[in-house]
């Protein structure tokens, strides 16, 4: 199996699982009791918060886990939102966010609160002037990710952060694909909150984190008991936490070595489908990318046609057609790129890890080939536009 | 997800092609929407489906569909073909997932407008053959 879809979960680390191991098992204390049982639990909690917080700069008491990014989006938006209501309730966020944060904005549309949804350049990068422009008196919250989920495009966060500063305003980023990948820094960059979630860098499944600099208000989002400084009540997953920040440490020490290891893949699946491949056409900004994703739209062929002849090669592979999101739209993403339809529909995004070989890309561009000449004999939008030398579906 | 009869359909694909000077052709579908079928009659003189071929841009459940609904229609008399319906597809594809009900309803719909291209050349009347229709989203609400 050849696996290519790193930017859904990655698989976990040796360093995270051992790391865990002890804590599912002989030191199983709920870090709350007062017992010294407990004390070993809570020392190895307190030594992950410290290894999440080196990766992005932050004091280890800013950091709060969660179960995830989506749990870590929502509690962002909402939590600040409504605990800075006094100050207005207007939120601004940009059109290629995740799910987590664009239906976040909507959930608080519907109790009242306005969003403004700033679009982006064709490689994805958010328009910064619409972003100013978008700021009023009564905003609070600028939320933009850090890098793209779909396309891989790396957000000018430092721009965003002073943009934001000067006019008073909070600043969000969801780093959940750029955390432990790219260098990220919440003072240089003026980052108030960050999301992030450790299945995405060879951590758990499970557990996240959210990073609220000190000062900042937020109401808490998990009612209970006195976990994370009431900030979020339910007892602490302990072993999911201790792997989250293993990897952590485990990713922010070899960073720049596996960064330059798979843009090497990266630019060979590149150049390669770009060279081989006709009517290919890159999406995401082709510098300022992540250096896992990689991301095409194939014209007249369909994303999911794709996806499932890649399996039935081992290669597992992931589009932004409509078949794949359960709708009749292909991803909003792609849309937001300014693709047209019919051309994101033929989406296929291939993210890579450090333990992808150039051996590994160089069998998925020979089977992408074959799999895509094959849909386009098959395709009535290639044949009319083989017959009529003109886009037939322009 | 797919059944292993989709899955048949899918990878090994049956009368994908072109018909020159066919006896009628039939596109239906969008590109926006994702997914075009196009199907090619060659009709005899006895109003028997001689040959049916496809071309379709879209998922896999598309693709499926198409291969299987050519593959009911070849030999069929006209009326017959047009008896053709989307479940009777389903069903001999051992079922659809829910989202891709609709990709039946174009196959369904791509023999039509290819009978109704065939009608229409020849100057005849097909009995119970409505003209095309190109939404058939349309047709899932209604029966839905």
């Amino acid at each position: 199996m050849i696996y290519m879809d790193n930017a859904a979960t990655t698989r976990l680390s040796e360093t995270a699982f051992e790391a865990m191991r002890p804590y599912m098992m002989d030191q199983f204390a709920n870090p709350a009791g007062t017992y010294s049982f407990a004390a070993t639990a809570a020392a190895a909690v307190e030594k992950a918060r410290k290894q999440v917080a080196d990766v992005i700069g932050a004091k280890s008491g800013d950091i709060y886990f969660t179960s995830g990014g989506t749990e870590s989006d929502n509690w962002a938006l909402k939590g600040v939102m409504t605990a800075n209501a006094a100050k207005g309730k207007h939120l601004i966020t940009s059109a290629i966010e995740h799910h987590a944060i664009l239906h976040s904005a909507s959930a608080l549309e519907k109790q009242g609160y306005e969003v403004t949804v700033v679009p982006v350049t064709p490689d994805g990068v958010v328009d910064l002037e619409a972003l100013e422009k978008a700021i009023r008196p009564d905003t609070v919250l600028i939320s933009v990710m850090a890098a793209n989920n779909e396309v891989g495009t790396i957000e000018p966060l430092e721009r965003i952060g002073e943009i934001a500063h000067a006019h008073g305003v909070l600043f969000h980023t969801d780093a959940v694909q750029a955390f432990a990948h790219i260098p990220l820094d919440v003072e240089r960059m003026h980052i108030d909150l960050l999301s992030a979630s450790g299945h995405k860098f060879h951590g758990p499944k499970g557990v996240g984190l959210l990073y609220v600099r000190k000062g900042v208000k937020i109401a808490p989002f998990m009612d209970g008991g006195a976990q994370e400084k009431k900030r979020r009540g339910g007892t602490t997953n302990v072993p999911g936490i201790v792997g989250m920040g293993a990897a952590a440490e485990d990713a922010m020490a070899h960073m720049q070595e596996i960064a330059a290891k798979e843009i090497v893949v990266r630019d060979h699946l590149i150049e390669r489908i770009e060279k081989e491949i006709p009517f290919a056409r890159l999406n995401g900004h082709r510098t300022q990318r992540l250096p896992g994703n990689v991301n095409f739209c194939f014209r007249f062929v369909e994303g999911e046609g794709m996806l499932m002849l890649l399996d039935a090669q081992g290669i597992c592979a992931s589009s932004g057609s409509a078949c794949t999101s359960g709708s009749l739209d292909p991803s909003h993403v792609l849309l937001a790129l300014g693709l047209p339809h019919e051309i994101a529909h033929g989406s296929l995004r291939l993210s890579i890890s450090e333990e992808t070989t150039l051996a590994d890309a160089d069998f998925v561009v020979d089977t992408l080939k074959g799999i895509i000449e094959r849909l386009r004999s098959m395709s009535p939008l290639y044949e009319d536009f083989v017959k009529n030398g003109q886009d037939a579906i322009a | 997800m797919y059944t292993e009869k989709v899955m048949d359909h899918f990878m090994h694909p049956r009368n994908v092609g072109e018909i020159e000077n066919a006896s009628g052709v039939g596109t239906v579908g969008n590109a926006k929407c994702g997914d075009i079928m196009r199907i090619y009659l060659d009709i005899d003189e006895n109003q028997i489906v001689r040959d049916a071929k496809f071309k379709t841009f879209g998922c896999g459940a598309a693709i499926a569909t198409s291969s299987m609904a050519t593959e009911m229609i070849i030999g069929k008399s006209v009326q017959e073909a047009l008896q053709v319906t989307n479940k009777a597809v389903m069903e001999a594809l051992g079922g659809l997932p829910p989202v891709k009900v609709h990709c039946s309803l174009l196959a369904e719909q791509a023999v039509h407008a290819a009978l109704w291209d065939y009608a229409k050349k020849n100057g005849l009347v097909i009995e119970g053959l409505k003209p095309p229709v190109d939404d058939v989203d349309e047709l899932e609400d209604e029966e839905a």
